[in-house]
C-alpha cells in the first residue's frame, strides 16, 4: 500500500502535469527560501512536504538513529552516535529543519547483523521515520540496505568503506575506499620515495578490497611492490610470526588495514620488538583517534594515517566543532573519523530537505546531487552529482604521544568513485 | 491410535492446541504484517528448540551448537535465493556477471563448484534436510560411539561452531564471509519481500513447526522416546540390556539438526539475509538459553520460550536501548531461580500454574489432570519394553 501510494505520488506530476509540477516546486523552493532568509517561524503546511504519511507534524519531524548501542561494536559506534545527536541539538537550536523540531527515536542494532534488519525495518514501518542516521561495519549496512530500498528509506552512513556499492536510498558520508587509499599512497611514496610495501589487513571485505586498491595503484600507477599481504581473523592477537616476516623482508613501508581489538595487539608487539617509527615507516588506514586510545599514543608515534578528518585540523569549524563536542560529552572525550563524518548526516539532510522543499524520501534522494555543506569541520564537503557519495580531502596525520595527530599534507578536493576502474 | 500416541493426556492435546490456536489464528489477526513477519523469525528458532527438548530434554545431551545446523540449513536456502538474485542482467555492473556480488569482489571468475547443485530448487531444498542431518550424523557416529558425553560433548560441539563460524568467515570469496548472504530478493520468481509471501511464509513457517512438533511429540510418547529418558538416566543400563546407545544417540542428534536446518531455511525466507553471526557459539548458547527458558522437556515450552525471549529482545532493546541487556539478563536469572523447568513446568502438575489453577480444573473437568512428570516415564519404559530395569525408577527425581 506505502509502495503504491509512493509510486503514485512519484509518478503523478512527472506524467500528468509536468509543468504545474516544476511551478509549484520552483515556488516552494523560493518560499524556502524565503523563509530561511527571514528566519520566520511559519513552516510550509504538512500536506505539502510531506506526501508519503511519514512521522512529520506541523511542529515536529521525527528521525531515526540505528547503531550499536551494546555489544562489541558499541564501542565503535559511540562517537558517531553522540555526533548525530550533537548535530540534530544543534539544528533544533538553530530552529529546526523547514520548521520543524527534530526527534529522534533511538533503536540498539546490538552489534548483530540480523538485529540491525528487524529495527531498520521497524524504524521505517511503524515509527515512519523522515530519515535515518546509522550502521557503521560493512555488514550491518549490507544487512539493512535491501530493508531501504525496499521500505524506500533514506539512510546516512558514516563510516570509510570499500566502496562497490550505490544506492539511492544511502548517502555515504564516509569515504569510499580509493578517495582515502590512493592519496596517501600517492604521498607516501612522494615523500619517503617507498618502492616496497607489506600489506597487513583484517579479514573481511572492507581490508580486502582495500589491500586489492592499494595493490593495484602500488604496482601500475607507482611502480613499486607488494612484497607481502596478509589476513588475520578479526580479534587475532599474535602477530609474532607476521613480524618476523616483516624484519626478514624489510619493507620501505608496512601498510595496516587492522581492526578492532587486533590494533592494539598489533602495535604492541611492532613496539615490543623494536619497530618504531625512527626504522620503519608506517601507513595505516584503519587507525583514528578513537583507536589511538585503545592502543596508545607512545605505541603509535611518529606512524601515519590517513584519513579525511583528524581533531587536530585547524580551521574555524572544526574549532567549533571540538568545542561544542567536548562541552556535550566531556573534555576527554576525542573526535575520529567517522565521528565526523556522522556529524555531517544530520546537515547533509537538512540542506537536501530545504534544497527539496519536501522530506519525502524520493524528492529528497533526487536533491541530494549536488547538495553543500560548507559548515564541515573536516572543511568543505558536496554530495557527488551522481553517486551519493562525498566529495572530500584526504590528509596524512602524524601521530604524537598525546594522541593526536600532526596534520602533514592535505589534498585537494577527491571525486568519490566507488566503482573504480583498472581497480577491480 | 496415532492421537492418543500424540497426546498423552488432556492438558498435552489443550496445550498443544493452545499453541495452535495461538500462532494460526491469534497472532496473525491481532498483529500488523511487520509484527507477524518479526514472529515469524521468533519461531524460527523453535525449530531449534523442538529439537533441543528432543536431544537435550529427553535425552539428556546438552550441544552447544545447534546453531551450526540452523545456519547450514539456511545457507543451503540462501545459495539458492542468492543464485536467483545474480542472474547476468541485474549483476552486469560486475566484473564477471551472473556471479554473486560477494564473489565478484573477491576476483572470482566463475562458480565455485559446489555452488552450481544449487541453481536447482529442488537440490536445495533437499540440501536444507540433508546436509545438516548427515554432518550430524557423522559428527555424532563419531563421538557417541567412543562414549563421549554430557560436558565433553557440549565442549566439542561449541568447537565445531567456532570452527564453522571461522571457516565462513575467512573464505569471504565463496560464503560471503562476515556479511553473509544478503540482498535475497525473490524465491522462483516470487518476490518474498511483499506483503502478500510474508503472510504466506509466516504460515508455512507455523504449520511446519506444528508438524516437527508434532513429530517430536510422536517420538517422546513411543517407545523410543522412553528408551532416551532411560539413556538420560542411566545410560550402562540401558547398554547392558542390549541396546545400542550410541545409535539411538546418534539418531536423536541427527533429527534434532534436521529440524533446525528447516528453522533455518525458513529465518532465509522470513528475513531475507544469511550471516555467519547465527552460527557462532553465542547464537547457539542463545537458542539454548530460548529453550531452557521455555522448558526443555515440553516440545510446547520450547516453542513458547522462543517465542517470549525474543519478544522481551524486541520490545526492551526498543523500550530502553541502551539498558536492555540487563532487563534480559534479570529474566534469565529469575527463570533459573525461581521456574527451573521454565515455563512450561509453571504449568505441569505440581507447578505454580496448576496448583493456582487446580480448584478450577477440578470444578470443570470432575478431577485433577493425570500427571506427566519423568518418574512416570520411567514406569513405562519397564512396562513397555519389557527389560527388567525397574530398579531404574530408584534414581529418577
Amino acid at each position: 500500500m506505502k509502495m503504491l501510494s509512493s509510486c503514485i505520488s512519484g509518478l503523478a506530476p512527472a506524467v500528468a502535469k509536468p509543468a504545474a509540477a516544476t511551478l509549484r516546486r520552483g515556488f516552494l523552493t523560493a518560499m524556502v527560501g524565503l523563509a530561511a532568509s527571514l528566519h520566520a517561524t511559519a513552516a510550509p503546511p504538512t500536506a505539502e512536504v510531506n506526501t508519503t504519511g511519514l512521522s512529520i507534524t506541523d511542529t515536529t519531524v521525527t528521525v531515526g538513529q540505528l547503531h550499536s548501542a551494546t555489544g562489541t561494536m558499541a564501542i565503535s559506534e559511540t562517537g558517531s552516535i553522540q555526533a548525530e545527536q550533537l548535530a540534530i541539538d544543534q539544528i533544533n537550536a538553530a530552529g529546526g529543519v523547514l520548521g520543524r523540531q527534530i526527534k529522534v527515536i533511538k533503536e540498539d542494532g546490538a552489534s548483530d547483523w540480523p538485529t540491525f534488519a528487524e529495527k531498520a525495518k521497524k524504524l521505517l514501518v511503524k515509527d515512519k521515520v523522515a530519515a535515518v542516521f546509522g550502521c557503521w561495519t560493512s555488514a550491518s549496512r549490507k544487512a539493512v540496505l535491501p530493508v531501504f530500498e525496499k521500505e524506500n528509506g533514506m539512510l546516512y552512513y558514516p563510516t570509510f568503506y570499500e566502496g562497490l556499492e550505490e544506492s539511492k536510498n544511502v548517502i555515504y558520508t564516509g569515504q569510499e575506499a580509493t578517495q582515502q587509499i590512493i592519496a596517501g599512497l600517492d604521498w607516501i611514496a612522494k615523500e619517503k620515495g617507498a618502492k616496497t610495501f607489506y600489506l597487513i589487513g583484517s579479514d573481511y571485505i572492507w581490508p580486502r578490497t582495500s589491500a586489492k586498491i592499494a595493490r593495484k595503484h602500488i604496482e601500475n600507477v607507482l611502480k613499486g611492490t607488494v612484497v607481502g599481504e596478509e589476513f588475520y581473523a578479526l580479534g587475532h592477537t599474535q602477530f609474532g610470526s607476521l613480524i618476523n616476516k616483516i624484519k626478514l623482508k624489510k619493507p620501505d613501508v608496512i601498510y595496516g588495514i587492522v581492526v578492532g581489538g587486533s590494533n592494539v595487539s598489533f602495535y604492541k608487539q611492532l613496539k615490543a620488538a623494536g619497530i618504531t617509527s625512527d626504522k620503519q615507516t608506517v601507513l595505516t588506514i584503519s587507525v583514528t583517534e578513537d583507536e589511538v586510545l585503545g592502543i596508545g599514543g607512545e605505541n603509535l608515534a611518529g606512524f601515519y594515517s590517513s584519513m579525511k578528518y583528524f581533531q587536530s585540523l585547524d580551521n574555524p569549524n572544526n574549532t567549533a566543532f571540538v568545542k561544542a563536542f567536548k562541552e556535550k560529552y566531556g573534555e576527554k572525550s576525542v573526535i575520529g573519523d567517522v565521528t565526523q563524518a556522522g556529524y555531517l548526516g544530520p546537515w547533509l539532510w537538512k540542506a537536501t530537505v530545504e534544497k527539496a522543499g519536501s522530506f519525502d524520501v524520493d524528492k529528497i534522494a533526487a536533491a541530494s546531487s549536488g547538495v553543500e555543506f560548507k559548515g564541515a569541520p573536516e572543511g568543505y564537503v558536496r554530495i557527488h552529482d551522481k553517486n551519493h557519495h562525498l566529495w572530500s580531502k584526504t590528509r596524512i596525520g602524524q601521530w604524537n604521544l598525546d594522541g593526536q595527530a600532526k596534520v602533514l599534507f592535505e589534498s585537494g578536493l577527491i571525486e568519490p568513485d566507488p566503482f573504480p576502474k583498472g581497480y577491480q | 491410535m496415532l492421537f492418543k500416541t500424540l497426546f498423552k493426556s488432556r492438558a498435552e492435546f489443550l496445550s498443544y492446541a493452545a499453541l495452535t490456536l495461538l500462532l494460526v489464528v491469534v497472532l496473525p489477526v491481532l498483529l500488523p504484517v511487520f509484527r507477524l513477519n518479526l514472529f515469524g523469525k521468533y519461531l524460527t528458532y523453535g525449530f531449534v528448540g523442538v529439537g533441543l527438548v528432543l536431544l537435550w530434554g529427553r535425552c539428556g545431551i546438552l550441544s552447544l551448537g545447534q546453531g551450526v545446523f540452523f545456519g547450514i540449513g539456511g545457507y543451503c536456502m540462501a545459495m539458492f535465493l542468492k543464485l536467483e538474485a545474480s542472474d547476468p542482467i541485474t549483476t552486469k555492473i560486475q566484473s564477471t556477471p551472473g556471479i554473486p556480488d560477494f564473489m565478484d569482489w573477491n576476483q572470482l571468475t566463475h562458480l565455485p563448484f559446489f555452488w552450481e547443485p544449487f541453481k536447482h530448487f529442488p537440490v536445495a531444498l533437499l540440501a536444507v534436510v540433508l546436509v545438516p542431518t548427515a554432518l550430524a550424523f557423522c559428527l555424532g557416529w563419531a563421538m557417541f560411539q567412543r562414549r563421549v558425553g554430557g560436558v565433553y560433548f557440549a565442549i566439542i560441539t561449541q568447537a565445531i561452531a567456532l570452527i564453522i563460524s571461522l571457516g565462513i568467515d575467512g573464505n569471504q570469496g565463496y560464503t560471503g564471509g562476515r556479511n553473509g548472504i544478503t540482498d535475497l530478493r525473490t524465491l522462483l520468481g516470487w518476490d518474498i519481500r511483499s506483503t502478500s509471501a510474508q503472510y504466506i511464509l509466516y504460515f508455512a513457517c507455523v504449520f511446519f513447526l506444528l508438524l516437527c512438533g508434532l513429530a517430536a511429540k510422536y517420538i517422546i510418547n513411543t517407545r523410543m522416546g522412553r528408551v532416551l529418558v532411560a539413556i538420560r538416566d542411566r545410560e550402562d543400563r540401558v547398554r547392558f540390556s542390549g541396546y545400542d546407545v550410541a545409535l539411538c544417540r546418534t539418531f536423536v542428534f541427527a533429527l534434532a539438526a534436521l529440524i533446525s536446518g528447516v528453522g533455518g531455511a525458513f529465518f532465509v525466507l522470513q528475513v531475507g539475509f544469511m550471516s555467519p553471526s547465527l552460527i557462532g557459539i553465542v547464537p547457539s548458547i542463545e537458542m539454548v538459553i530460548f529453550t531452557a527458558v521455555g522448558g526443555r522437556l515440553s516440545v510446547v515450552g520450547a516453542i513458547l520460550g522462543s517465542l517470549i525471549v525474543n519478544l522481551g529482545k524486541t520490545t526492551f532493546s526498543e523500550a530502553i536501548p541502551e539498558l536492555w541487556l540487563f532487563l534480559m539478563g534479570g529474566t534469565f536469572i529469575a527463570v533459573v531461580m525461581f521456574f527451573p523447568n521454565g515455563v512450561a513446568g509453571l504449568m505441569e502438575p505440581g507447578g505454580w500454574l496448576s496448583t493456582k489453577l487446580e480448584p478450577f480444573k477440578a470444578m470443570l473437568f470432575g478431577r485433577s489432570g493425570p500427571g506427566s512428570g519423568a518418574g512416570n516415564e520411567v514406569v513405562e519404559v519397564v512396562k513397555n519394553t519389557s527389560v527388567s530395569i525397574a530398579q531404574t525408577t530408584e534414581v529418577t527425581k
